[in-house]
């Protein structure tokens, strides 16, 4: 009977042909492989030649840098006035009042120095304690932060927050930001969501009325309608009526995002966690927010970074911001006529700072990608 | 034979029912999907449930841990009946394990944690105890050696005898069976099975909803067809099998025996 039977016999496996492996394959075939593919790859390289030597030229190879005043750059009209943004980097960093008080400039060194030490080990895989760093960042450091940078403690003069300003104070409206927006627009999100419908119908209120109305209206609205609620001797700060503006709006934006994710899990996830006796907080907490919040993950991040260009809207109420603090310190007499400059460094700050949210968050999808869904 | 005497109930206080359900209803809007149910299960009892697809038969046994509610009629389980009251129904839920035709596995935690979870944060054992217990259901269903991964590594039979181990973590009284087969490979439906027997002469209450008609020959105490949202019938195997008594289920059999 067995001799019919055939013996299976597994081919073995073989290397792929060399001319579609490697460095030089890899430009035949998506650089060149068809015409109209060789022409945009030529037509992309010839307009990088227009451009970017001379861009070059003038930031870099001619640029100055050199002295303390604007003598030098006008002498050189070839190049950048880096010399510009040398001489006002404390203003356009951390505002007026630690420009002129250098005794006091190690206060928001020292802010975004601690933010930067906490924050680096979070961004490593392999850190131990991540989960204390990360409560650190969220509750201590602020407190740290106000105690610091505002001061009127232990001996350290106050600065007003009507003072602050440049990076420091995008920085603080940014942070205070998403760190409030997230929890609240998730709440927001599961609100949203839920059966109870008063709950339903008070989220679906708050999202639409603040995703409807522009940052710019409810910044004024935080800065000229608050005060008149208010008995006349109450005026809390300027910065805070900023922040909370920006935390109800962006909560708004981020509980969009994060229902994005709610809505993309299965049924399945709900009801098998049902069946095994989890209550609601538990299944949310557990099952349902760790999958939807890793699905809205960009989504998310796309909110955070928008939100941190947006602050930039502040100057609107008088608020000098990193953006309005280059623009500013260009149109000041000493520099009148370098503002391209001031808004070339406030961009390039404003997009590291963008760039670096997007990779990390890129990075994070791909760790916690347990399904194989992105390649 | 114990299946005859069980479902007669002639001794209640040795073959008590588990499960007692009551002039079941229940409506998907207007469209009535469960009429009239009266069902008792029995503790060790192992039923079938099968019949065409929108009999009611899912829904049946969705009801039975409240991920349906029904509308009229009364469900008891194991004492407890089923109304709002969250806490019950908790209660309820955790006591009653259920397998899902499509698994419904937990993608973000690895196979261990799957089984895990529950018992630490439902029956509040300690990590360690629930590692010991979920460890040991994993070889009961032959993949400990799978502990580490996440279940999108896995194949879909090992995924669903996962399911069951996950659901046995909770000690559960009754356990539910949605199609447990429906969605796997020929290859897989027989480790499957052979997973669920194993789980039937170690004396488990079983409600299966399925349509491996050898199963239930081979496992059941009783089977039961649904048609329109009504039993039609209830039979032993032997029974149900060779002389249906309605010609619904007659119909049925040789549809699905002759394909």
């Amino acid at each position: 009977m067995t001799e019919t039977l055939s013996k299976f016999q597994k081919i073995p496996d073989r290397e792929p042909p060399s001319s579609t492996v490697g460095m030089l394959a890899w430009v035949r075939i998506n650089l060149f492989g068809t015409t109209t593919n060789t022409i945009t790859t030529l037509l992309f390289l010839y307009v990088i030649y227009l451009f970017l030597p001379p861009f070059l030229d003038w930031a870099i190879f001619n640029a100055n840098i050199s002295g303390s005043d604007r003598s030098v750059c006008d002498e050189n009209k070839s190049g950048a006035c880096w010399t510009f943004v040398k001489v006002r980097f404390e203003q356009l960093l951390f505002g007026l009042y630690f420009a002129t008080n250098p005794d006091q400039i190690w206060r928001p060194i020292t802010a975004l120095f601690t933010f930067g030490i906490i924050l680096t080990p979070l961004l490593f895989e392999k850190t131990p304690f991540k989960k204390w760093l990360l409560l650190i960042l969220l509750t201590a450091y602020p407190v740290f932060f106000i105690f610091i940078v505002y001061g009127g403690a232990f001996g350290i003069p106050v600065s007003d927050t009507g003072q602050w300003g440049g990076f420091l104070l995008t920085f603080a409206l940014a942070f205070v930001g998403i760190v409030l927006a997230l929890p609240l627009g998730i709440l927001l999100a599961l609100g949203r969501r839920s059966q109870m419908p008063v709950i339903r119908a008070l989220s679906v209120t708050y999202i639409e009325f603040w995703r409807g109305t522009p940052l710019i209206t409810i910044l004024f609205m935080a800065s000229v309608m608050l005060p008149l609620f208010f008995p006349s001797g109450v005026d809390f700060d300027k910065v805070v009526r900023a922040m909370i503006g920006i935390t109800l709006f962006q909560s708004a934006y981020t509980a969009e995002a994060v229902r994005g994710g709610l809505q993309a899990i299965d049924k399945g996830q709900t009801e098998a966690s049902m069946a095994l006796g989890l209550g609601y907080w538990k299944r949310t907490i557990f099952i349902i927010l760790p999958q939807a919040l890793k699905i809205s993950i960009p989504a998310i991040v796309n909110t955070f970074i928008a939100l941190f260009k947006d602050t930039s809207l502040v100057s609107i109420i008088g608020l000098l911001d990193l953006l309005k603090m280059s623009q500013s310190a260009s149109r000041s007499l000493e520099w009148n006529g370098y503002d391209i400059e001031g808004y070339l460094f406030a961009g390039f700050v404003f997009w590291a700072c963008c760039y670096g949210m997007s990779s990390y968050s890129q990075k994070l999808e791909r760790k916690l990608d347990t399904e194989g869904r992105t390649e | 034979m114990t299946s005859a005497s069980a479902s007669k109930k002639s001794t209640k206080n040795q073959i008590s029912p588990i499960i007692t359900i009551n002039k079941l209803n229940k409506w998907f809007g207007k469209f009535h999907v469960l009429k009239d149910i009266d069902l008792e299960v029995n503790k060790t009892e192992k039923i079938v449930i099968c019949g065409p697809s929108g009999s009611g038969k899912s829904t049946l046994i969705r009801c039975i841990n409240r991920l349906e509610v029904h509308q009229e009629g009364t469900i008891i389980v194991d004492g407890t009946e089923l109304t709002d009251d969250v806490k019950q129904i908790n209660e309820i839920r955790s006591d009653v394990g259920m397998v899902f035709q499509h698994f419904n596995l937990f993608p973000h935690l690895t196979v261990l944690e799957n089984c895990t979870l529950a018992p630490i944060w439902v029956r509040k054992k300690s990590k360690l105890e629930a590692d010991e217990l979920a460890m040991e259901l994993l070889t009961k269903v032959r993949i400990p050696d799978q502990a580490k991964k996440y279940p999108g590594q896995l194949s879909g039979g090992q995924q669903q005898r996962v399911a069951i181990a996950r659901a046995l973590c909770m000690q559960p009284r009754v356990m539910l069976f949605d199609e447990p087969t429906s969605a796997l490979d020929p290859e897989m439906i027989k480790e499957v099975l052979e997973t669920m027997i194993e789980l039937a002469e170690s004396g488990m209450t079983m409600i299966v909803v399925t349509h491996e008609m050898g199963f239930a020959n081979k496992v059941a105490d009783r089977v039961i067809f649904m048609d329109e949202g009504q039993i039609v019938e209830q039979n032993d195997p032997k029974n149900f099998f060779n002389n249906p008594k309605s010609d619904r289920t007659k119909l049925f059999l040789s549809q699905i025996l002759n394909h």
